[in-house]
């Protein structure tokens, strides 16, 4: 990838302009993910020049949406980490078991792998129909990609085995049907996921949840965004309720941590004070 | 070079045998970190910052997300993630798609850290089958960053040093042996 197409003047202009024309505020994101997004946008749309680049993202509101998606990292995986999902599967959800509803916020969902793989695990544990996840992301675009259900063939294999080390014992393939290269999920593992935008930069808490999700968010913000993303969660979550953070990412050092408690192993902290 | 502010080493198949034999001879008051990408299979990340540890009283860990990068220090890029490094000089970690089949992958890491350190970092290319890594040496040069392979002959797998050979200009081809020695006259 060429970089030197963008100098990190260009990315601070461009980050004033979202936040001043679109109201998006990517100024606390780290700068080297951004710069590396935003160079590789440029040198795919093969732009002529930055001044038409500017202009366009300014201007076009199709290609202002384009670029807002290409510049976060979407990437994701259904049961990634299957250590994780089997403390999901073997403690935490067993636990949230004995409220009468358990609301999921699962912010970042990117195009809904994560999702999918929580529900299969609630339909599992018995929980999905007293269950409401709430899944949401900053992009329109790869929301509407995770409420079509519907994920390329080629993962499958991958994703069955994540699926089993997580300790599902089920056949992996019972939960979709394939055709030709594409693999739908069941409509019932969405029947309790509720798919809508939020920015977890601008946007408030909605509601009260008993488990919130975060994985992979939180490494392209700086440390004081980090913060006050922490105390968004932290502001919606339930006493004795369950936060859960990306394998490298932590709650220690902010100012919520002496309220949390860590499972052992996994980057799961229960609020308990 | 004007005085080195990190060491980077990125490797592939065949580069951790080198580590080993490199690390017990480098000094342990170094000015500058030694910042280490290699591929490895996703899962047996936690064993390779313990085993490396072993071989060196630099201390060695494997890289936490927005940590400040100190001198003397061995850092270890965590598996599945892209290692960056930021203008300020701290560690970022990205979850961004393969290049070159890998996550880690050197280029990103080499890239990134060309622009932070430009003339004050050294870039070394180990042993590797793909080639990872040369179009971030290609870069490191472009900042007036200074460009090491090992020896391709030397190299239990050639191609990633010797397609840098091919593709960048190398300021040093290195035997294991000498790589200890170039490291330690930095400063
Ligand atoms: C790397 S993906 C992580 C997906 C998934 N959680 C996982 O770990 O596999 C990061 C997601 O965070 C979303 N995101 C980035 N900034 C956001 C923000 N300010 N508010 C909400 N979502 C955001 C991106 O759109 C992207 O879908």
């Amino acid at each position: 990838m060429d970089l030197s197409v963008i100098t990190d003047e260009h990315v601070e202009i461009l980050l004033s302009d979202l936040l001043e024309q679109y109201g998006y505020d990517f100024t606390g994101y780290s700068r080297a993910s951004i710069k590396r997004r935003i160079s590789r946008i440029y040198t795919l749309d093969r732009a002529l020049s930055f001044a038409e680049f500017r202009y366009r993202i300014l201007n076009d509101q199709a290609y202002f949406k384009r670029f807002v998606e290409q510049i976060t990292v979407n990437v994701t995986e259904m049961f990634r980490d299957p250590s994780f999902f089997r403390k999901l599967r073997e403690e935490v959800l067993p636990k949230l078991g004995t409220y009468p509803l358990i609301r999921i916020w699962l912010a970042g969902c990117s195009t809904g792998e994560e999702a999918y793989s929580i529900s299969i695990i609630l339909k599992e544990l018995n929980l999905l129909h007293k269950s409401l996840i709430y899944a949401t992301d900053l992009n329109p675009t790869v929301l509407e990609k995770a409420a079509q259900s519907i994920f390329a063939m080629s993962q499958m294999q991958q994703y069955s085995e994540n699926y089993i080390l997580s300790g599902g014992t089920k056949e992996f393939s019972s939960y979709y049907t394939a055709s030709y290269s594409l693999a739908k999920f069941d409509d019932e593992l969405k029947r309790k996921i509720v798919f809508s935008t939020h920015n977890l930069v601008s946007d408030h808490s909605f509601n009260e949840f008993q488990l919130i999700l975060c994985r992979n968010v939180l490494i392209y913000f700086n440390r004081d965004l980090q913060h006050n993303v922490l105390d968004l969660f932290d502001s919606s979550l339930d006493e004795l309720g369950y936060l859960a953070l990306g394998s490298k990412e932590t709650v220690e050092f902010s100012r919520i941590s002496n309220r949390y408690k860590r499972l052992p192993g996994e980057k799961i902290w229960r609020k308990v004070g | 070079m004007t005085k080195c502010k990190a060491f980077i080493i990125g490797g592939s198949a065949g580069s951790l045998e080198v580590l080993l034999k490199v690390l017990p001879n480098v000094r342990t008051d170094i000015p500058f970190p030694i910042i280490i990408v290699i591929h490895r299979k996703h899962g047996v990340d936690s064993l390779l910052p313990a085993l490396l540890s072993t071989r060196t009283e630099l201390k060695v860990k494997e890289v936490d997300e927005k940590e400040e990068i100190m001198a003397g220090t061995v850092y270890i890029a965590p598996s599945d993630y892209h290692l960056l490094i930021e203008q300020n000089e701290t560690f970022s970690l990205d979850y961004s798609e393969k290049i070159n089949y890998s996550r880690p992958a050197i280029d990103a890491t080499f890239q990134t850290a060309a622009e932070a350190y430009k003339t004050k970092l050294a870039c070394l290319l180990l042993s590797g089958s793909n080639s990872d890594g040369v179009n971030g040496l290609k870069y490191v040069k472009s900042w007036g960053g200074t460009t090491l392979i090992q020896d391709p002959d030397s190299a239990q797998v050639a191609y990633m040093p010797a397609q840098a050979q091919l593709n960048v200009a190398i300021d040093q081809v290195l035997t294991i042996e000498d790589m200890a020695a170039f490291i330690n006259l930095l400063s």
